[in-house]
C-alpha cells in the first residue's frame, strides 16, 4: 500500500518574489500559444536568462493610471439595477462640477453607456496609444468603439484580455476621477480590473429587492477580502424605509427613461438631484 | 500610433524582468508579433529604439521580432483554421488591430460559421525570451 503524506501548515515561509515573477508563477500572464516547434521558441538559445511567453501589457497599466487621482468602480452583482445609469450620471455630474473626469464602460457583454449618454459617432484618437474622445466634458472609452455595436461573443478569458488591452493602450492623462462601469457580478474581468486599478474605490449599487440586497451582502464580504475600499452603498429605485448600511438613496424616477440619451436632460432629473446629494455623503466632492 | 503604447509595455516588462532576475544590462529581447493584431513593425521598432534610451539597463538591448501566424480553433465544431481566407473590411481589420478580441464580432469559423472560437496562437504582442548580463 502506498501512503501519501500531506504536509499541512508548513513552517517554510514563502520567499518574497517580485510582481513580475509572481505573475508568471501564478500563470496570470497568458501563454500566447507558443509551442515547442514554434519559431518563437526555436530562436531561444541556451544562454537566455528567461524563456517563456510573457504578456507585457500589465507592466504599463500602472503608468496609464498614474495621473488619475481617484478611480471609482461602480459595481452591482445583479443585472438591471441601474449601475450603468449611475456610472454615466456620476461622470456627467463630476465633469459639470469642474472635475477632470473619465468614464470607462467595462461591461463588454452589455455595453450601454454610449446609449445612456447619447454618444454616437465617436472614436478615440490614435496618439501613442488611444486618447478617449471627450463627450460632454467626460473622456469616454467603450468597447463599442471597436465592435460597431455588434454582439461580441467573448468567453471570460477573452473579456479579461480585451480589458487588459484597453487598460494598456488608453492614455487617460490627468484626471480627478475615472469612473469605471464594471461588468456585473464578479468574474475574471472584474477581478482583473480590481487588481490592476489598485487604487479603485468600490461604489456598490443595490435596489430594495431582497435578492439584490442578499447578493450585495456577499459582494461586500468579497471586497473586504480583496482589500478593495468600499466608498459606500447606493440604493437605486429606492422606496419605503431606508435599510441599514445604505450610504445614500436614489428614489425611483419615472422621468428617467425619457432623459436617457440626452445628457442635458439627464442631469436635470430627480434621479440626478438625488445623486448630487449623494456626492457629499460619499465624499466625492469637497 | 498605438504601437507606441505596446512598445512601451514591452520595454517596461523587459526592464521589470531584468530587475527581478538581477540583470544589470539587457542584451536581447525576443518580441512575438501575433498575426491577428497586425502590428506595424516599422513603427513598433522605431518606438522601441526611441524609448529604450529612457531605461539605462535597456539602452543597448536589441529587439528580435518573431512573427507568429494567427491560428484559431472552433469551439463548436473543433475545426482549426487560420486568417487566410477569412474576410474582413478595412474598418473591421482596424478594430481587430486595436483589440484582437473583436475578431469574435467580425470573424466566423469557415466550416460551421460559429463566432465561438478560440484564438489558439498569434493573438498579439508578447515577449518570448530575454538575454542579459548579471
Amino acid at each position: 500500500m502506498t501512503s501519501l503524506k500531506v504536509s499541512v501548515g508548513s513552517s517554510h515561509r514563502r520567499k518574497p518574489v517580485s510582481r513580475f515573477r509572481r505573475d508568471l508563477d501564478s500563470g496570470f500572464r497568458r501563454n500566447d500559444g507558443i509551442k515547442k516547434s514554434d519559431p518563437a521558441r526555436r530562436l531561444c538559445h541556451s544562454n537566455c536568462n528567461f524563456q517563456a511567453s510573457v504578456d507585457p501589457r500589465p507592466s504599463v497599466i500602472e503608468e496609464r493610471l498614474k495621473k488619475v487621482k481617484r478611480i471609482i468602480a461602480v459595481t452591482g452583482w445583479k443585472g438591471g439595477i441601474g449601475k450603468s445609469v449611475i456610472a454615466c450620471a456620476l461622470a456627467l455630474l463630476l465633469a459639470k462640477k469642474g472635475y477632470k473626469t473619465g468614464l470607462f464602460d467595462l461591461d463588454f457583454a452589455g455595453a450601454s453607456d454610449h446609449i445612456i449618454l447619447g454618444a454616437g459617432g465617436l472614436f478615440p484618437k490614435e496618439e501613442k496609444g488611444l486618447e478617449p474622445p471627450l463627450f460632454e466634458g467626460v473622456k469616454f472609452m467603450s468597447v463599442v468603439f471597436f465592435s460597431e455595436n455588434k454582439a461580441v461573443p467573448l468567453r471570460g478569458a477573452n473579456v479579461s484580455d480585451a480589458i487588459i488591452e484597453l487598460l494598456a493602450i488608453t492614455q487617460w492623462g490627468e484626471l480627478d476621477f475615472l469612473v469605471l462601469d464594471m461588468p456585473p457580478g464578479i468574474n475574471d474581468a472584474a477581478l482583473d480590473v480590481l487588481r490592476f486599478a489598485g487604487k479603485a474605490e468600490v461604489l456598490a449599487v443595490t435596489t430594495p429587492s431582497v435578492i439584490a440586497r442578499d447578493v450585495l451582502a456577499r459582494s461586500l464580504v468579497l471586497y473586504r477580502g480583496l482589500k478593495a475600499p468600499v466608498l459606500g452603498v447606493l440604493e437605486n429605485m429606492a422606496r419605503g424605509p431606508a435599510p441599514k448600511g445604505i450610504a445614500a438613496r436614489l428614489r425611483f424616477d419615472p422621468g428617467l427613461e425619457a432623459a436617457l440619451g440626452h445628457p442635458a436632460a439627464l442631469i436635470k432629473t430627480a434621479f440626478c438631484r438625488d445623486l448630487i446629494s449623494a456626492l457629499k455623503i460619499l465624499k466625492l466632492e469637497e | 500610433m498605438h504601437e507606441w503604447a505596446l512598445a512601451e509595455s514591452v520595454i517596461k516588462a523587459a526592464v521589470e524582468h531584468a530587475g527581478a532576475e538581477k540583470l544589470k544590462k539587457l542584451k536581447e529581447t525576443g518580441v512575438v508579433f501575433g498575426g491577428l493584431q497586425a502590428i506595424d513593425k516599422d513603427v513598433f521598432v522605431f518606438a522601441l529604439e526611441e524609448m529604450r534610451k529612457q531605461f539605462p539597463c535597456a539602452k543597448a538591448c536589441k529587439f528580435k521580432i518573431i512573427k507568429q501566424p494567427a491560428a484559431f480553433r472552433c469551439k463548436a465544431c473543433s475545426h482549426e483554421f487560420t486568417l487566410k481566407g477569412l474576410k474582413k473590411t478595412k474598418d473591421e481589420a482596424e478594430f481587430i488591430h486595436f483589440v484582437p478580441e473583436m475578431a469574435h464580432a467580425f470573424l466566423k469559423c469557415p466550416k460551421c460559421k460559429s463566432p465561438d472560437f478560440e484564438i489558439s496562437a498569434g493573438r498579439g504582442v508578447s515577449i518570448s525570451y530575454i538575454k542579459g548580463n548579471r
